[in-house]
């Protein structure tokens, strides 16, 4: 196996991991609210059996808080699934708005913890590209998490996907703190690896703390 | 007496209905979801227990236990998280935890924790107190 097959290898693997973790993590935090507000309901049924008069409203809102983690279960779920696809095929077509979403969505929770604010573009147009969707999601999220290690005091990475004269490129913009970031870390062995792989080139502009990823429109 | 519990959790819907179940056993419950309050009502007030999720905003978990142990000593840290390993069950006990716990969790266990941890701090109080009496004794020369 060649030393570029290993690095992706470990790299998504690794990537995989994290993502995976993560999702669970955000499971279990959905679970503890449904099991707190099923054991509050649980309550109020005891303490309507001594006697003492049940509140409706209670009821309702505790029906709701369940139903509304259900919801943030079922998307959680969603997105965990889409993610778990993304391997099926080496080679597909893909809407890189699609694929951003996703990884701002699964990279919330990082975000979060890192006190940054992760904001798409709403997406006017799609930005199809053939593309290997899991070396993709891969390659943001390292973006992502260099990103938001960038992002100063604004607290905030701004994401755009659009088409290009060549092909599509996705914009990570706002990084404050960009020009403090050391010289020669970033990009490093598994994102030339993954920019490879996929064809693409990683632009950083230090001056408009910014960075360009670029694919063709086929990798 | 009722026991005085501090619940530090970024899910306030979590909060929200851990506390009213706390309040509905006899317990005196404070919330907050932010590390920073966490920190600041620990210095203010004194706890009998506080039950602190180790994955928070801005910082970890580990972390705020280790500033609470240093402001005060005495004071009964029982983790709660969504993931539990070994690993940081085995730093949280270093840095001072009294116990860890995963989520979702059980009411009963947790209550029997808090109960634990409010005779534990009142040892550890009475110690402190026998030992500064002990000391102006000696230093009076009485």
């Amino acid at each position: 196996m060649s030393r570029d097959w290993e690095v992706l290898g470990e790299t998504g693997l690794q990537f995989f991991g994290k993502m995976a973790a993560s999702i669970s993590h955000e499971l279990k935090n959905v679970m503890a609210i449904i099991n707190e507000n099923a054991g509050l309901l649980e309550d109020l049924t005891i303490m309507a059996e001594k006697g003492m008069p049940m509140d409706p409203q209670r009821l309702k809102t505790q029906a709701s808080r369940i139903m509304k983690q259900i919801r943030r279960g079922d998307d959680i779920i969603k997105s965990m699934n889409r993610f778990a696809h993304s391997a099926d095929e080496p080679l597909r077509q893909a809407d890189l708005n699609d694929s951003l979403a996703l990884m701002c969505t699964l990279s919330g929770r990082f975000a979060s913890m890192r006190g940054v604010t992760l904001e798409q573009e709403p997406p006017s147009t799609a930005v199809p590209i053939v593309t290997h969707p899991f070396l993709l999601q891969n390659l943001i999220w390292l973006c992502l998490d260099f990103a938001m290690g960038c992002a100063g005091a604004g607290k905030t990475v701004f994401l755009k996907a659009e088409k290009t004269e060549g092909g599509a490129k996705i914009g990570f913009s706002k990084l404050q703190d960009l020009a403090n970031c050391e010289p020669g870390s970033f990009p490093g062995e598994r994102e030339t690896a993954l920019l490879q792989a996929l064809k693409a080139d990683l632009i950083i502009h230090k001056d408009l703390a910014e960075m360009h990823l670029t694919f063709p429109p086929e990798s | 007496m009722s026991e005085k519990v501090l619940l530090v959790d970024d899910e306030q819907d979590f909060l929200e209905a851990m506390a009213t179940r706390m309040k509905d056993r006899g317990m005196e419950v404070s919330t907050t979801t932010s590390a920073a309050d966490a920190l600041k009502k620990v210095e203010e007030g004194a706890y009998d227990a506080v039950v602190l999720d180790l994955m928070m905003p801005e910082m970890d978990g580990l972390e705020v236990l280790k500033a609470m142990k240093e402001k005060r000593p005495e004071l009964q840290i029982i983790l709660l998280t969504g993931y539990a390993t070994v690993q940081k069950g085995v730093e949280a006990m270093k840095f001072g935890a009294m116990d860890f716990i995963e989520k979702p969790a059980d009411l009963k266990v947790l209550t029997e924790k808090i109960h634990q941890a409010s005779a534990q701090k009142m040892v550890l109080v009475e110690k402190k107190i026998q030992e500064k009496v002990k000391r102006l004794i000696q230093e009076k020369g009485w």
